[in-house]
């Protein structure tokens, strides 16, 4: 026999312990109910109110999220680029709504774990059963002397989408062909580990294009960094990579790491004490859990926050759970896929926790796509598992890893048509 | 073009030692079907039902076909980008929920454009080149393991008719006769009007 349902009575028919209930989540009772308040509506936090309606309909979640419109931060790149517009990564909350989940466009400002209630600037008071907050990053911008909010707009970090994105694809058009191009990238860990380097790609690949006397030059914090051969190897072959003419330069770390700015005079100073001036200064400052969660108490020493890494539920505060790059998922790097697939790892959990069930095995994953040129993008992606003892989501040995050096051009261009279709099918998951 | 030369189930033997092999850790095993399959729609979509254009959809898949293709994705029989990276990290019982899983998931067509006329050439090609196999126009069929091509996004759709043709991914004897046949009789853009036959099924 074949199957032809549409979603709600694919729902209906597992909440009747149908083959696919029985496949499905023994475990988990649907229509439990229960109160979830998500605070952050960026990827984990819509990623985690649609698999919660999704696999129950009963459950009440309200979203609370300043912007009415969120600017993805993947593909954000390839604005910078000139490959796409800023509007082609806007999305708003229609889709969320639209399945029954309340969207609050306010600021949520203190947690009470005792009273399991969430405040907001705007004054309200939302009671929660279980808390998820998925607030992504805090830009600190006091860690680089002469660094600021203010200065940001000068010196864009653009590592949240949106407005800072925009200056700063902006200043590349404004800039003279001859220019030089600064990204500073920071120390680990930060969000989106290959982003700084494919960010130099694409800026390095409109300047090919737009501005060929200009260039690239990244001074980082770090000594190496995520998919390095790979985007070494791209360098090469698209921008001169190691040659007089290159269009990008990498300046290694930790002495090339830019300590001090100069707004005024668009320069910049690194810890071994070189000053740089820039056409354009691309500040990417480090980075910590963000505010909500440092005000909740749900940050450690480091800035960020730890967790249970099968529920996600912060070791510091009961009850509520800290997903996507706010929280220490020890090998899981802070990226969107990561935030996706822990999202429906803690919807899943808290359903179980809700139903006073003992939450399943989890099963998480990460897949991560740069493009460094026209018809050339770079992979890497990785299947987790929990460790025996809990302590640890660890890579599955002898899965995962990177694109393969010295792909053939066909190989490389497949890439970037599944990173555009990873895009396409992110957001939808994600915000659809 | 290269041809099938191994039996699935002996590769499934080969592959399948145990991708734990010499983990460092001891990990949790045991997720269900869904938390297995809550992981792949950031490529293939909700539910399967990808928004496209290169991931193609995986509702309503055979279970065979899901089950052996992954294998081959593993062994690098078939050229993926991340499929086979992915596929390792799974053991053979995981393939085997998430195959049923998808199994019992609506394929959804996909929204897109294609020429009517085109269209209408390609129903004739696909019912005297591809029929046999694709029977139905292609759509999904309960006991057939063959690929649903109805409905499926056209750049998958031509990616994967290149990995064809590029010696990567197997083909089986009797689809490389037809399609060379086809080839020879209609030429290269006989191609594009099966593929809008595909897409002009929604």
């Amino acid at each position: 026999m074949q199957m032809k349902m549409n979603r709600r009575d694919f729902v209906k028919a597992a909440g009747a312990a149908s083959a696919l209930g029985l496949i499905g989540m023994p475990g988990l009772a649907f229509g439990a109910g229960g109160k979830v308040v998500i605070v952050g509506g960026g990827t984990g936090g819509a990623a985690a109110a649609n698999t919660l309606k999704r696999l129950d309909a009963n459950i009440d979640v309200t979203v609370i999220e300043p912007n009415k419109e969120y600017y993805t931060c993947y593909m954000s790149n390839e604005v910078l680029g000139g490959e796409r517009e800023l509007e082609s990564i806007r999305v708003g909350y229609d889709g969320l709504k639209g399945r029954g989940i309340k969207v609050v466009h306010d600021s949520a400002t203190a947690i009470d774990p005792d009273k399991k209630t969430v405040k907001t600037a705007g004054g309200q008071e939302y009671a929660y059963d279980r808390c998820i907050v998925a607030p992504g990053i805090e830009i600190l911008y006091d860690q680089i002397e002469g660094y600021s909010e203010a200065a940001s707009q000068t010196m864009p970090h653009a590592w949240k989408a949106g407005e800072q994105t925009r200056i700063l694809r902006a200043q590349l058009e404004a800039m003279d062909d001859g220019g030089t191009v600064i990204i500073a990238p920071p120390d680990n860990p930060f969000r989106c580990p290959p982003g700084p380097y494919e960010r130099a790609s694409q800026i390095a690949h409109y300047l090919k294009q737009h501005k060929p006397k200009s260039k690239v030059v990244i001074l980082d914090a770090k000594s190496g960094f995520s998919k390095q051969g790979l985007f070494t190897q791209g360098w090469e072959r698209l921008y001169g990579y190691g040659t007089d003419q290159a269009l990008i330069e990498w300046e290694r770390g930790p002495e090339s790491a830019v300590v001090r700015v100069d707004p005024d005079k668009m320069a910049v100073e690194t810890s071994f004490g070189d000053r740089y001036e820039g056409a354009v200064v691309n500040v990417i400052p480090p980075q910590r859990a963000g505010k909500i969660a440092q005000a909740a108490g749900l940050a450690d020493d480091s800035g960020w926050c730890p967790v249970d890494m099968k529920t996600f539920e912060s070791k510091l505060q009961p009850g509520i759970h800290v997903i996507g790059d706010a929280c220490i998922a020890t090998k899981m790097p802070k990226s969107g896929y990561s935030a996706n697939s822990q999202g429906k790892v803690a919807a899943a959990a808290i359903l179980a926790m809700l139903a006073g069930q003992e939450p399943s095995v989890p099963s998480y994953l990460n897949t991560c796509y740069s493009i460094v040129g026209e018809d050339y993008g770079i992979s890497v992606s990785a299947v987790y598992k929990l460790a025996a003892d809990g302590s640890q989501i660890v890579g599955v040995e002898g899965a995962g890893g990177l694109t393969p050096m010295d792909a053939p051009d066909w190989a490389l261009a497949r890439e970037v048509d599944y990173a555009h279709s990873w895009y396409n099918n992110m957001v939808k998951d994600t915000f659809g | 073009m290269r041809k099938i030369h191994q039996a699935p189930a002996l590769l499934a033997a080969i592959l399948f030692l145990g991708p734990a092999a010499g983990q460092a850790e001891e990990l949790q095993s045991g997720a269900d079907a869904r938390a297995l399959a809550l992981t792949c729609a950031g490529c293939h979509g909700t539910d399967g039902a990808s928004a496209g254009p290169a991931a193609p959809s995986i509702g309503g898949m055979h279970p065979d076909y899901f089950f052996d293709i992954m294998q081959w994705f593993a062994e690098e029989e078939v050229y993926s980008t991340v499929m086979g990276r992915i596929a390792r990290g799974y053991t053979e019982e995981e393939l085997e929920k998430m195959a049923a899983y998808f199994h019992e998931l609506p394929f959804v067509p996909a929204e897109q454009e294609f020429d009517p006329q085109l269209a209408e050439e390609g129903e004739r090609l696909h019912e005297k080149y591809c029929s046999k196999c694709h029977a139905e126009g292609g759509t999904v069929l309960e006991d057939e393991e063959y690929y649903v091509t109805a409905g499926q996004w056209i750049p998958y759709l031509k990616n994967a008719m290149a990995d064809f043709r590029q010696d990567r991914r197997p083909i089986e004897r009797k689809m490389e006769k037809k399609l060379n046949r086809m080839l020879d009789r209609e030429g290269e853009a006989s191609l594009d009007a099966l593929f809008s036959f595909y897409a002009s099924q929604q």
